[in-house]
């Protein structure tokens, strides 16, 4: 092992949000109410520093900081920033509903942090160092979904952590097992030692590892506080909890598999396969016949987990996975997000009919909606359709030719749904419709439409840009 | 050229959006007519720069997304011209169509003119993610078009119609992807793929490829299995709407057989040329024989497009017939399903808008609601009855020449599938006239309308001038077919030399 390389610079993202999380909670005791504001401008003020800060190092070579515990590889750099940016978007469709709200500052810094623990799973290669990132991620996501303190926010937040608690103990157990069976904790050790350990102990610490990763990424089987949490907390809220822990937890289940799995006597991508294909199934099914569109979008965000693990399976057998997975990843969150932003610029919407008639009132509202909508079945040339494009290539490259034409088919699936929402917004309405609403956020939704067709046009240098080799 | 050709509908969509909403209607149909005129002329100047027999031309090439293997790579051959032309042709008479058009207007325009550039841009397309790309985007805007301005039943046309060719569009998708990666280096360039030849000798990853991009194009084109979609959005769709679906959105399918399909997997597409031939003898007796139990006319229509297009199927699936036929047969097999694409565009382009006038009037197209209309409207009796004509495939017209060549070119490799399909043209022709004999001819009876019996007013000015340049133009190929056959046929032969291999 070589010598300890403490160098919090190669951790400048992380750090800068740690910071502005702490200073923001300092400030935001002593700024009064009306001012709470500017603890959310400093939010955005480290998230852009810090996409600047992980633009720069993902210029470097691959790396790994506090020994081994950290990569600074072009996983955690696309990581890094698609957290960084869609944290801005969160903050950008946050910034209406609470201004003046008594906890105010107290929201941004959860929001920081929340980010800040999908930051770590996403870099980490170490599984103590995972495990204390999947509790940084819960527990202020926890505090979000009943941040409302209503009924269903309640409810929603109880729910959540219920299942969250059971299942990061599984997770707990996973590591313990895992280390049991490999006398180790970093990937890359692990990866050796695993290769010789017995079977059963291996599937046992897996299982326990998969169950936390597949809680925070929303994925079947772990995903039944998908719909409840969404649909209970507030929009903003919800936006966060379909994208930010899921991309944390999915670029650790990614870096696991190739670095911890894909040498051991498990048969990894077999079972990372299953559950991509139970995923989109059980999502899809799950959303066809919703009304409310916070509960549509939270089962259309399961079914999105089963695609996103489509290069996940096939990380050490293509060559493609790595852009697929990378690339798919930024684009699901703009486009979600953007999805998202739409229902929170139009508070007052929450069934399908109440979006009837969204296109005479606000065309261009209605132009994104539709854009995310089909961005997120993969209708091109929004960036979605390159993601599946390259998954779908991925897992054919990995031999998993059926799982690629069954994505195929449950994409088909899941147009009828999208539809279902697309359809009363863009035909007339006889009662007005939900003119009313968030400015900001609907700048929010212009912009996650413009970046997710903009991402889908210009996706050439982006693709070169996450080819690098992953660190060691 | 050809992306200022590509894009400037789209360009010009946008400008009708940043116009102020209180524009008078006026200013957006005169904007819309002048971008199609404008597109039609530039086609013309590309006709006219293009050398016959020169292979692909126009090319343009640019790096896109290089890390997938896809580039913006377009080009004009003797396949994609005469498309291109109808596509730019049938969108003018749309556009002239709808100047009494008045729901929405500018949304109207701005779809079409965007539907436009997805059409154009397919027919052009060299790269496969290209290709799929405005196969897409045709499909979204097809949607919008059926679902926003089509009648009573349309949203739920719209939808089997989106679903329907969306899961074909998918299975093309799967099939584009097993091509890229059987391909080394991995690429998208239809161009590349057609010289790497790259799944010769690989019979069963050929056959599934094969059998993907097969089902993904059929359903478009539409054949039997895959047509039930087509009837009931032909029927919901507005009157340009169906004009467009049938005249150029079908051709899609047809034109996916001979640029992708026959070039880059002949092998596959040899071994799998009975299979066709036999899907094309029953999309013909089918379409004929279920249009003939029609009584909506559109319906009818509709369906006569199955049996239309069947024809072009059984002609490329007789042309790789490996038995002893002559090489000039072959080639005139393709060049005849090349022609007939052409000539299906102008005539059902024809007939659809002529529908439209039909339930404009009478506010139905069910024929047994209509007699002796050849009394109130002469002009109107006469253009249908010349359309219909055409359409069953009489000397001196277009289709006559495109069948003629498909017959001649399939009976020698397919004696028993020919002679069945030329069955079909017998009843097509028994069922134009036997629908021409029940709406214009007998005493005068009009629908019964809710209120007052309205008048049949006969054909209005901008109504001709979008049909009539379409039946003419059937007549001129009809006629002198030479100027398209020059373009087509080295072409076609360079498709056969490819299959081939």
């Amino acid at each position: 092992m070589t010598e300890m390389n403490e160098n919090p610079l190669d951790l400048l993202p992380e750090v800068l949000l740690a910071a502005s999380a702490v200073l923001g909670l300092l400030l935001g005791s002593w700024l009064p109410r009306a001012r709470q504001w500017a603890v959310g401008l400093l939010a955005v003020v480290a998230c852009v520093a810090g996409i600047v800060a992980a633009s720069v190092a993902a210029a470097e070579p691959a790396t790994t900081a506090f020994g081994e515990a950290f990569a600074v590889d072009p996983v955690t750099a696309a990581s890094r920033i698609v957290v960084l940016g869609g944290t801005l978007l969160v903050l950008g469709v946050s910034f209406r509903p609470l201004r003046g709200d008594p906890r105010e500052s107290e929201f941004y810094v959860l929001v920081q942090l929340a980010a800040l623990g999908a930051l770590m799973m996403a870099g980490t290669q170490d599984l103590l160092l995972f495990a204390a990132a999947y509790l940084l991620a819960s527990i202020p996501a926890y505090t979000l979904a009943g941040f409302r303190k209503d009924g269903p926010g309640t409810e929603a937040a109880l729910k959540y952590y219920v299942v969250g608690a059971l299942l990061g103990v599984l997770l707990l157990a996973g590591v313990t097992v895992l280390y049991a069976a490999g006398r180790a904790t970093l990937y890359p050790m692990l990866g050796d030692a695993l290769r010789d350990a017995p079977e059963p102990l291996v599937a046992v610490g897996a299982i326990g590892l998969l169950a936390g990763v597949l809680f925070k990424a929303g994925g079947v089987p772990a995903h039944f506080w998908v719909p409840d949490a969404v649909q209970g907390s507030s929009a903003p809220v919800a936006a966060l909890l379909t994208t930010l822990p899921k991309i944390g937890a999915l670029a650790a289940l990614f870096r696991v598999g190739g670095a911890v799995f894909a040498g051991s006597p498990l048969p990894w991508s077999a079972l990372i396969a299953v559950l991509a294909a139970v995923s989109m199934t059980l999502g899809n099914l799950g959303a066809f016949f919703q009304q409310d569109v916070k509960r549509l979008l939270a089962y259309s965000t399961i079914s999105q987990v089963g695609y996103l693990l489509l290069p996940v399976a096939v990380v050490d057998r293509s060559d493609l996975a790595q852009q697929a997975f990378l690339y798919y990843l930024a684009a699901y969150t703009v486009t979600n997000l953007g999805a998202f932003a739409v229902v929170c610029a139009l508070p007052r919407a929450h069934t399908l009919d109440d979006y009837r008639g969204l296109a005479k009132d606000r065309p261009l509202l209605a132009a994104s909606l539709v854009v995310c909508l089909l961005g997120l079945v993969g209708t091109p040339p929004t960036a979605v359709f390159l993601g599946k494009l390259q998954a779908f290539s991925a897992v054919f490259d990995g031999g998993y030719a059926w799982l690629a034409v069954l994505a195929a088919v449950n994409t088909v699936a899941s147009l009828f749904y999208y539809l279902r929402w697309i359809v009363p917004a863009v035909s007339r309405g006889d009662s007005p419709g939900p003119a009313e609403g968030d400015r900001t956020a609907r700048v929010v939704a212009y912009a996650a439409t413009v970046i997710s067709v903009g991402l889908g046009l210009a996706g050439g240098p982006v693709l070169d840009a996450l080819a690098g080799p992953m660190s060691p | 050229m050809l992306t200022a050709l590509v894009f400037a509908p789209t360009a010009v969509a946008l400008l009708l959006f940043a116009l102020p909403r209180r524009t008078a209607p006026a200013v957006f149909r005169s904007v819309w007519v002048t971008a199609s005129a404008v597109e039609l002329a530039l086609v013309i100047v590309v006709w006219a720069g293009y050398e016959p027999g020169g292979g692909m031309q126009f090319e343009e090439r640019a790096r896109w997304i290089p890390g997938a293997g896809v580039s913006y790579h377009v080009g004009v051959d003797g396949l994609s011209l005469p498309l291109l032309a109808l596509t730019c042709l049938l969108f003018l008479a749309c556009a002239l169509y709808s100047l009494r058009e008045n729901r929405r207007i500018r949304e109207f325009a701005a779809l079409f003119l965007f539907l436009q550039t997805t059409c154009l841009g397919l027919f052009v397309a060299l790269d496969l993610i290209l290709f799929f790309v405005f196969f897409d985007l045709s499909i979204v805007a097809m949607y919008f078009v059926i679902a926003g301005w089509g009648h009573r039943q349309a949203a739920r046309a719209a939808l089997k119609f989106f679903l329907y060719t969306f899961i074909g569009s998918l299975a093309l998708l799967l099939g584009f992807i097993g091509l890229y990666l059987a391909a080394s280096p991995h690429t998208f360039d239809i161009v590349e793929l057609t010289e790497q030849n790259p799944l010769a000798g690989r019979s069963v990853y050929g056959a599934l490829v094969l059998l993907a991009v097969v089902v993904g194009l059929a359903v478009k084109t539409p054949t039997v299995p895959f047509h039930t979609w087509l009837p009931p959005a032909h029927v919901e769709a507005p009157a340009a709407g169906s004009a467009i679906l049938a005249g150029v959105l079908l051709k899609m399918g047809t034109y996916g057989f001979v640029r992708i399909a026959m070039p880059i997997l002949p092998e596959a597409w040899r071994r799998y040329a009975l299979v066709l031939v036999v899907i094309g003898v029953v999309s013909v007796l089918h379409g004929a024989l279920v249009a003939l139990a029609e009584t909506d006319f559109k319906r009818m229509v509709a369906y006569t497009s199955v049996n239309h297009m069947g024809y072009i199927v059984l002609a490329l699936g007789a042309a790789a017939a490996t038995a002893d036929s002559s090489e000039q047969a072959r080639s005139l097999a393709v060049t005849g399903a090349v022609t007939q694409m052409v000539s299906h565009g102008l005539l059902t382009g024809a007939l659809f808008l002529l529908a439209g006038v039909l339930h404009e009037r009478g506010r139905t197209y069910d024929m047994g609601a209509y007699s002796g209309l050849a009394a109130v409207a002469p002009a109107f009796a006469a253009m249908t009855g010349v359309a219909a004509f055409a359409s069953l495939g009489l000397p001196g017209f277009s289709g006559f020449i495109a069948e003629f060549q498909i017959f001649t070119g399939s009976l020698g490799p397919q004696p028993l599938a020919t002679a069945l399909s030329v069955l079909g043209i017998l009843l097509t022709a028994g069922l134009f006239l036997r629908a021409l004999r029940q709406v214009f001819t007998g005493p005068l009876r009009l629908p019964d309308a809710p209120g007052t019996p309205r008048a049949f007013p006969d054909m209005r000015g901008h109504e001709s001038l979008a049909v009539v340049p379409l039946l003419a133009l059937a007549v001129v190929l009809g006629l002198a077919p030479r100027f398209l056959l020059d373009v087509v046929e080295p072409a076609s032969r360079s498709v056969l030399e490819l299959l081939a291999r």
